[in-house]
């Protein structure tokens, strides 16, 4: 039996994580949709480009963000290797050095996807259809989740692709929060009124989280039970800390399974990060400043796919077994 | 032909009187895959015959357009690479299949089976004792001064004497339907993947054509060059690692290079995955090194090894030609093996098979005239305007000169050239190929085919039932390649 190549490992990991991404972006565009007016009914697309760091490079190639050129720059653009169509083309790339891996299944779904993606034009896309846009994105890439679930044969692989796919998840959850950050520096005066209380209920609607936030807190919804919802919930499975403890769990697994002697870096780093959010409290948070901690967590995250980059997807020199 | 006896259930559209959609095929007198040159014999080929013809056009068309939207959504395409942008185009597929009955499979299997035997005896003389050159029978600049010719293997022992161990031949068929051999392809020949997936295509987008007629199956390629592939690794290993060793995503044939790794469920390797070190071959996996033990590589020989051949080539892995004179690691095709199917030893392959195996060619070749022999060369003078005259050292079409369609000035060219350098030249008649019934936007017509059969040889040379057929798809071509007009048809071994 052959073990998993390290380029393999490198692109399943890839593979979800770009497919999660495109998902989330999808999420954020239609969040920002509904944000962006403010109470006048103006709009306002430059907290999204700061979210990723986007603001400088749009104003070299665009000048000013207008609202169609933001959304086209994060949707159509092939330029901007931040959009949908770019993140989905390198989901696809990744997919075809994959193909003697992955299901046929799943490539064939990706490959069409892709490719009708890639055939969309602005007309599909101005302000009114955004929406409908949003949702075929997150269609196409709930329907790849299904599939590599129901498809994906079950071995080292799919240890990474969960690893990937939870790693991007935790990563986008604490940019959806920050464009809320971004949007309304809480001032005292906004906080509860009419408006802000629609923001965070569209929130949590763009996580998919409105019924379960509903369940578990019947009535009122103030900024920090959302954040703390997003941030913290077990059971929610987009929150930060079920991602991190999915990773977290996965790891484990994948070393315990496969006897591995790589991955220790990483599950010091997740170890650390999983207390460091079971012992945090929002209120804490949030007198601290939320935007903050997102970057910080932002930053473990990167740090955890750097480790494992460096232990298990060949970025170090290999020295031959003797 | 234009009975419709068959398929009587049809309802109430049976009964509108339409003429069959073969009433007006003609095959222009050539030899035709399905008629040879009267009429079909062949039982299931005349039920073939007679349900094409009760086929309803639109429908036909319909049906047809799906199956090469599924080939496109499926991925089963060669990536074509412009400044901007990366093109996936199909290998245009026809849907009407082309019949090979029994005996002439026979013919063929036989025949391959004879020409592969032939090339590895030669590779195993020429790289060892050469008998072949010192007794005359092919001149020795003709093979050690050849480019393909690798004095890296002078000596060196390979598994079974097989260096061949996957080869196409390309036949043609002449006007009274003999077939011939066109071309030898023993380095790395592509296609075979497009022969299962066609079947694949055919069996799910034209189930009713099938029906119920004996065509062999083409399912156990994958299964065959396994074994053959574990017929080749080092002594001492009883579970090899196998791999298929690729140029990478950019290659136009990585859809076949991704099909041969599933197939055999094996991983599909870059030059990068893979490193020689202690002179084995390890590859990079996530528990660290791995042994490799056999490498089925789709990488010229030029671009394998950059401390052996080209230093320039960054596809490859150092020191892999080291590993395998070791005697580590197997490699299919074995190195050399181009000086085999080179044009220029094209011309000798008769007396090759005579020579070693002490039998007539099955498969003949192409009459061809050998320039650099006396008669050949007088014989090519004498008729230049019905010849075709081929370079042997070029690829791909340079410097041919088409007798019958050829201006007094280029001919007169052309005899001076041969007479300057007539150990550079061959000459062949003009070379009439069978025609097949193909879907055009004109109805069914008569289009020109060849034929490549795939042979995998280990311990023992098994030839896949069927093999790729291409189809010059412009009325009158008999180009077949996909760069000018050409695609493919699935290819049915009746039993």
């Amino acid at each position: 039996m052959s073990n998993l190549l390290s380029r393999y490992a490198d692109a399943i990991f890839w593979l979800a994580r770009y497919v999660e991404r495109a998902e989330d972006l999808a999420r954020i565009l239609d969040v920002n949709e509904t944000f962006s007016r403010d109470s006048q009914g103006a709009q306002n697309w430059q907290s999204i480009l700061r979210i990723y760091t986007l603001a400088e490079r749009f104003r070299e190639q665009h000048g000013e963000p207008t609202a169609d050129a933001v959304i086209t720059f994060f949707t159509l653009d092939d330029s901007n290797p931040g959009s949908v169509v770019s993140t989905l083309g390198a989901a696809r790339e990744n997919a075809r050095t994959l193909r003697p891996l992955i299901s046929t299944e799943m490539w064939t779904q990706l490959n069409i996807f892709y490719n009708r993606v890639r055939a969309m034009s602005g007309d599909e896309l101005s302000e009114p259809r955004l929406a409908r846009f949003c949702a075929t994105i997150k269609e196409g890439c709930q329907t790849h989740t299904g599939i590599t679930e129901g498809t994906f044969y079950r071995d080292e692989g799919w240890y990474f692709y969960r690893l990937g796919r939870n790693l991007e998840r935790a990563d986008q959850t604490t940019r959806l929060l920050d464009v809320k950050y971004h949007m309304l520096l809480p001032s005292v005066d906004q906080v509860g009124s009419p408006l802000d209380v629609s923001q965070w209920n569209a929130l949590l609607r763009s996580a998919a989280g409105y019924h379960a936030f509903r369940r578990i807190q019947p009535s009122g919804m103030t900024p920090a039970d959302v954040a703390g919802f997003l941030l913290f919930h077990r059971r929610f499975p987009r929150s930060v800390a079920a991602c991190i403890a999915d990773v977290d769990t996965q790891l484990h697994e994948l070393r315990r399974s496969y006897g591995l002697d790589g991955g220790a870096a990483a599950l010091e780093r997740l170890d650390a990060l999983r207390a460091r959010l079971s012992e945090a409290t929002i209120d804490v948070i949030i007198r601290r400043g939320l935007h903050q901690f997102l970057d910080d967590l932002q930053s473990e995250i990167g740090a955890v796919t750097f480790d494992l980059a460096n232990d298990f997807f060949g970025t170090r020199p290999v020295q031959a077994a003797q | 032909m234009s009975q419709r006896q068959e398929q009587g259930s049809r309802g109430a559209t049976a009964l509108v009187e339409r003429p069959g959609l073969l009433s007006n095929y003609v095959p222009g007198g050539y030899f035709d895959e399905y008629l040879g040159l009267g009429d079909a014999t062949d039982r299931s080929v005349r039920a073939l015959l007679s349900r094409i013809d009760a086929m309803d056009p639109d429908i036909l068309r319909a049906r047809a357009h799906d199956a090469e939207l599924e080939l496109y959504n499926f991925g089963i395409t060669f990536t074509v690479y412009t400044q901007k942008d990366a093109i996936d185009r199909i290998l245009p597929f026809d849907v009407i299949p082309r019949v090979i009955d029994a005996n002439d499979w026979d013919h063929i299997n036989r025949g391959v089976q004879q020409r592969v035997a032939a090339m590895n005896a030669f590779l195993g003389d020429i790289y060892h004792d050469q008998k072949i050159l010192k007794d005359g029978v092919v001149p020795r600049d003709l093979v050690l001064s050849n480019p393909n010719y690798r004095p890296e293997m002078e000596g060196l022992d390979v598994a079974h004497g097989t260096y061949v161990h996957i080869n196409g031949t390309d036949l043609i068929r002449d006007d009274e339907g003999r077939f011939r051999v066109l071309e030898d392809n023993g380095r790395t020949p592509s296609g075979v993947s497009y022969v299962v997936e066609n079947r694949h295509l055919m069996l799910r987008t034209f189930p009713d054509l099938m029906n119920g007629l004996p065509v062999r199956p083409v399912s156990n390629y994958g299964q065959k060059l396994h074994e053959a592939l574990c017929d080749i690794a080092p002594q001492g290993v009883s579970d090899p690692v196998i791999v298929v060793l690729s140029p990478g995503t950019y290659n136009s044939a990585y859809f076949e290079h991704i099909f041969l790794a599933r197939e055999m469920g094996v991983p599909l390797v870059e030059g990068r995955d893979l490193i020689v070190e202690d002179d084995h071959v390890w590859m990079r996996t996530i528990r660290g090194p791995q042994r490799v033990d056999v490498i089925y590589r789709r990488i010229n020989d030029d671009f394998l090894d950059p401390q052996a051949f080209n230093p320039n080539s960054t596809l490859g892995v150092p020191g892999l030609m080291r590993a395998y004179a070791k005697g580590t690691v197997g490699l299919a095709n074995a190195i050399g093996t181009g000086v085999a199917d080179d044009k220029a030893v094209y011309a000798y392959m008769d007396r090759i098979i005579k020579y070693y195996l002490d039998e007539e060619p099955i498969l003949a070749n192409v009459e061809t005239n050998i320039c650099r022999e006396r008669e050949g060369l007088q014989y090519t003078l004498d008729n230049l305007d019905k010849l075709v005259v081929k370079p042997v050292g070029e690829a791909g079409g340079y410097g041919i000169t088409v007798g019958p369609r050829a201006t007094k000035e280029e001919l007169e060219a052309c005899r001076q050239k041969l007479l300057d350098r007539p150990d550079n030249y061959i000459s062949q008649p003009m070379i009439a190929l069978s025609v097949c019934p193909t879907l055009t936007g004109d109805g069914i017509k008569p289009r020109h085919v060849d034929l490549r059969p795939f042979a995998v040889t280990g311990r023992d040379t098994w030839v896949l039932p069927g093999g790729l057929t291409r189809v010059a798809l412009r009325e009158g071509s008999i180009i077949v390649n996909s760069s000018q007009g050409g695609g493919s048809k699935d290819t049915w071994v009746l039993e």
